[in-house]
């Protein structure tokens, strides 16, 4: 470890703070119809899906390994390229987290992966078959998957549990959630804390750090698994929201049906070959379940909007992953740039997201239409800036979303000219006039 | 291209089963605590539907345990 550059410092702390996103933005996933139902408290769920992700990331380093393998051509990828894949993910997460939508993570990162490649190499670097095999079919199959199991599971123990006390079988569904949101947890640490570590393994290698095909080290485990139990119980308080409470209304019996299945086919998934987004499945688990009980409703506006951040998650992030890598390749001062444009957008979705605070006191309190689309549009607003063609012609097709897309649209243009940076912070003013 | 139905087809199956079985071995024990707690309440008891219980929540964790293990292996 003689020669770590500045270069690579700046790339593992964003490999870090990627895996903090991560955790945040799939506390959702493990512990929200936990906490909707109210078989966990809030802090408690959060509490224990941290502790799990962590013993989970302690697991194994086989899922690090294999990170990447196959998406990209791994010969000639450059720390920045993987600086810059890293910069659209975490912004996507981010964007994403703010607006209360449920989306991939994982597919966050090969956007980040495949649009800075593209930047960086041309498209012959990226691996077309790749990316509809491992992203888009299961990301169709995903929630089909686990929604109709998870809807059959519900009819199944309405039908069963009929003449039964409510009392006793709420306590035994609660009992039976809180482990199956236990197993998800912990095969979220073993999964998406080791992509983290393979990502920063890579980056080592690819800066002459490791010798090419070795282990993750020690310290890159310990801080890896430490990123994502952090974000896990800092909780992305938005996201457990929508999904709990947003997507249909769950009863015990509703919760238990539903992480069931999602836990059932996360294990499934990674251990028959065709792996499948844990966020896919809870999403679709959750509105299988919302459809399973008799005059259960999901409510198919803000699915919609899920489905079309699913959509947007490998562009958005692509584009901004390209942006950056453009800037990062100018050479060190590049690569500064594009540090400092991550904070200063980090931060201003912060400043944004504190006009409403969402946390563990009103995580249960009725999600409306109202208060996300706001929130939708405070982003756009706080980076008002000439939207592209895209943009534009996105928004019409979209209405509620189109904020997230104006974001991540604008942010891109942001980095291939790095000299609005300073205005993201001072932007998040305007929408106090606009709203 | 080549989509590997057979991987895909295995997980739709097997998650459905696995979760339908889960689910209802699991609602199974539940419904025959309640039994067995109504039987209590009027003065009698229900060995069968306490032992049935049983038996439905240790398949349960097996099932949880069997979880585990493939995380980790």
């Amino acid at each position: 470890m003689e020669h770590i550059t500045l270069l690579l410092t700046i790339v593992v702390v964003t490999a870090l703070v990627f895996d903090f996103t991560n955790g945040f933005h799939d506390t959702a996933n493990a512990m929200a119809t936990t906490i909707s139902t109210g078989a966990l408290k809030p802090k408690t769920a959060v509490a224990m899906s941290a502790v799990l992700n962590l013993v989970g990331a302690f697991l194994s380093v086989e899922v690090a390994k294999t990170i990447s393998k196959g998406l990209v051509n791994e010969e000639g990828i450059q720390p920045e390229v993987i600086l810059a894949a890293l910069v659209g993910a975490i912004l996507w997460n981010l964007v994403t987290w703010l607006v209360g939508l449920p989306s991939s993570s994982s597919h966050a990162l090969m956007g980040g992966l495949i649009g800075a490649t593209v930047a960086s190499i041309g498209v012959s670097g990226v691996n077309g078959d790749v990316v509809v095999t491992k992203v888009l079919i299961p990301a169709v199959a995903a929630p089909l998957v686990a929604g109709i199991a998870a809807m059959l599971s519900t009819r199944m123990t309405y039908r069963l549990d009929k003449k039964a006390d409510k009392k006793t079988t709420d306590k035994g569904y609660r009992a039976g959630q809180i482990a199956s949101a236990g197993l998800v947890s912990l095969a979220h640490g073993t999964n998406d804390a080791q992509k983290t570590m393979g990502i920063i393994t890579l980056a080592l290698v690819a800066g002459g750090v490791l010798a090419p095909g070795s282990n993750p080290p020690v310290w890159v485990i310990v801080s890896a698994g430490m990123a994502i139990a952090l974000g896990t119980y800092l909780g992305g308080w938005r996201i457990i929201r929508t999904m709990g409470k947003g997507l249909t209304d769950l009863q015990p019996q509703q919760g238990f049906a539903a992480q069931t299945s999602a836990a059932t086919v996360i294990l499934a998934s990674s251990h028959l070959g065709f792996s499948l987004s844990t966020t896919h499945s809870v999403s679709g688990a959750v509105m299988g379940a919302g459809l399973g009980r008799k005059g259960g409703v999901v409510r198919w506006s803000t699915a919609t909007r899920m489905f079309v951040a699913w959509g947007l998650t490998l562009p958005a992030a692509g584009l901004v992953g390209a942006g950056s890598e453009y800037v990062a390749r100018q050479g060190d001062w590049g690569v500064y740039v594009v540090a400092a444009f991550l904070v200063a957008s980090c931060f201003g979705i912060w400043l944004v997201s504190r006009r409403q605070v969402v946390d563990h006191t009103n995580v249960n309190d009725v999600e409306s239409e109202a208060e996300a689309v706001p929130l939708a549009t405070a982003a756009a607003t706080a980076v008002a800036e000439p939207a592209g063609v895209v943009t534009t012609a996105i928004a019409a097709v979209t209405p509620p979303p189109a904020g997230s897309v104006a974001a991540v649209t604008d942010d891109d243009l942001k980095t291939t000219i790095p000299a609005p940076n300073p205005a993201d912070p001072a932007a998040p003013p305007a929408p106090a006039a606009a709203v | 291209m080549k989509i590997d139905w057979a991987a895909l087809g295995s997980v739709f199956g097997v998650s459905l089963v696995a979760t339908v079985a889960l689910v209802g071995l699991f609602t199974l024990g539940i419904v025959g605590l309640s039994k067995q707690e109504q039987a209590a309440a009027q003065g009698g008891s229900a060995t069968l539907a306490r032992t049935g219980a049983y038996a439905c929540f240790a398949l349960c964790a097996a099932a949880v345990a069997y979880g585990i293990y493939l995380i980790v292996a």
